[in-house]
């Protein structure tokens, strides 16, 4: 009940200024040229919906995170796990891992294209790039912060080799895995505009170009919210995914 | 069921053979040996109970880590009937100085580890799991997570996490020592119920005197880092003792003295 009325008081705040403005566009105080009033924008993504074009956007934009969360987070927990166990490739590999992070990663934007064109190879590579890094951080961090004595005690009941892995340190690792994994979707969802600015026949990000080139700023407003609630949608799929693998956490914030 | 219960043969039942001849170890701290342990000799018969005090850092939690085969002793044999200690086996278990529960099982869970690893049975688990858990009256919380136990309940799932295995020998690093006095006094008589009924042989750090006195059969005193043994003192008296027991008494101010805390 209380975090209800939280939630409602966070309402406020938005909901006060869309209707200001709604009744300023309407009284004729301020044009709505620029910035257009709800009523617009409401119009038309409704418009958008109606013509199924809102749906190919979304579903391009999908695709493209999509493909790249999956590359980039097969590719941070393997990289992640490797580096953690290994300590040659540790040594070898994570300084230079280190350095690549330390590149904002939208200036590989020019060189993707130089490489592999305007199509969609380049980028769903952005995207994964822009996955890969957290979640490879948080895998390499778990494991190498795994209590020693919770290995120990399973090295003392004699658990193989898999079993210590699948038994002891997936389950020890899983909460910062998920984590690396939800902070890299998020950035799949920034990268992907990106992406889709650099080019694009369809997509939200072709939406927020198509907007500005005709001057449609009820387009772009249409398609920053369509973004917002597709990130928010997709970061909720993946935590009610996740949940039920740590499960025991849940319990033990409610316990807090 | 009853009979799968029974399923180790007796003689598993009774307590192993430990001896620990000239070890010496060090650690390395950053380039610079630490000596922790200094040529430490002791023998500790099928089924006894040994209790080792001494300062802090002196190296008792090392012995016993060595002794469970985590790692190899720098110099020294250990043996434990007659066998060299390679590493650790869940014949020879270790109970941490902290619980070291893992958080995302239950108790239940917790307490399974070790008969899982063995590929023992469901059913035959259920029934040693509810067994050890009723042994240190946790019963009642094989469903609860470690973080809904206290600092007490946890050390004693602990203790049924290694009770369960029906270890030959039980390497007791300060079990009791979260626990409050009242809690820690029905513990150790659990303690020695279980000894006295498994037959195990126990060696039990603790920093607590009269706990030593209460329960071992011999106290071993470690002195400073590097730590060798500065007395060996026999504990005749019969069991259920009494703290009060004079002998009891004298023995105490004995090793105070010895652990240069005269009062
Ligand atoms: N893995 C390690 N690496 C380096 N030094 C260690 C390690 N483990 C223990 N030591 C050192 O060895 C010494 C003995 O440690 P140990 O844990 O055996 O002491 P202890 O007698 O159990 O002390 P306490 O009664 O406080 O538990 C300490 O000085 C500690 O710093
Ligand atoms: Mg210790």
């Amino acid at each position: 009940m209380r975090q209800g009325g939280r939630v409602g008081l966070g309402l406020v705040l938005p909901l006060a200024l869309a209707i200001g403005w709604e009744i300023a566009v309407d009284s004729g105080l301020v044009s709505g040229r620029l910035l257009p009033p709800p009523s617009r924008i409401g119009a038309t993504l409704l418009d958008l919906a109606a013509s199924g074009d809102l749906l190919m956007h979304v579903e391009a934009t999908l695709i493209r995170v999509g493909l790249g969360f999956l590359w980039g987070a097969a590719a941070g927990i393997l990289a992640g796990a490797l580096v953690a166990t290994l300590p040659i490739l540790r040594w070898l590999v994570d300084p230079s891992v280190q350095a690549l992070r330390a590149v904002p990663s939208l200036a590989w934007v020019p060189l993707f294209i130089l490489w592999f064109g305007i199509l969609e190879t380049p980028k769903v590579l952005l995207i994964a790039v822009g996955v890969f890094f957290p979640v490879y951080v948080g895998v390499s961090g778990a494991i190498a912060s795994v209590d020693r004595k919770l290995v120990e005690v399973g090295r003392i009941f004699r658990l193989s080799r898999l079993a210590l892995a699948w038994r002891i340190l997936l389950p020890a690792v899983l909460p910062a895995t998920l984590v690396g994994l939800r902070t890299g979707l998020g950035l799949g969802f920034l990268f992907v505009v990106a992406a889709e600015l650099m080019g694009a026949s369809e997509g939200l990000g072709y939406l927020l170009v198509d907007g500005q080139q005709f001057s449609k700023p009820d387009q772009i407003v249409a398609a920053i919210i369509t973004f917002a609630l597709a990130g928010k949608l997709a970061d909720m799929v993946l935590v009610t995914l996740t949940r039920p693998l740590t499960r025991w956490q849940d319990t033990a914030r409610e316990s807090l | 069921m009853v009979a799968a219960t029974r399923e180790r043969p007796a003689v598993q039942a009774v307590g192993a053979r430990l001896s620990v001849e000239a070890v010496s170890h060090a650690f390395d701290i950053r380039g610079t040996p630490l000596p922790v342990l200094d040529r430490v000799s002791l023998a500790v018969e099928p089924g006894g109970f040994v209790a080792l005090l001494g300062p802090s850092g002196c190296g008792k939690s090392t012995l016993l880590r060595l002794v469970a085969g985590l790692e190899p002793p720098d110099q020294g044999l250990i043996t434990v009937d007659g066998d060299l200690v390679e590493g650790p086996d869940p014949s020879r278990l270790l109970v941490f100085q902290d619980p070291t529960l893992y958080p995302w099982r239950t108790v239940r869970g917790n307490v399974a580890l070790g008969l899982e690893a063995q590929g023992v049975g469901r059913a035959t688990r259920a029934a040693r799991i509810d067994q050890a858990l009723g042994l240190v009256g946790l019963a009642g919380f094989a469903d609860a997570y470690p973080h809904q136990l206290s600092g007490g309940m946890a050390q004693r799932a602990a203790l049924a996490r290694a009770l369960v295995n029906e270890p030959r020998l039980l390497l007791l690093d300060e079990p009791l020592g979260k626990l409050d006095a009242l809690t820690r006094l029905a513990m150790q008589a659990e303690l020695l119920r279980l000894w006295e009924e498994k037959r195990f042989t126990a060696v039990l750090v603790t920093h607590d005197v009269e706990e030593a006195l209460i329960l071992a059969e011999r106290v071993i005193v470690l002195g400073d880092r590097p730590a060798a043994i500065r007395a060996e003192l026999p504990v005749d008296a019969p069991y259920p003792r009494h703290r009060d027991d004079p002998d009891l008494v004298r023995l105490r101010r004995t090793i105070l003295e010895i652990l240069g805390q005269t009062t």
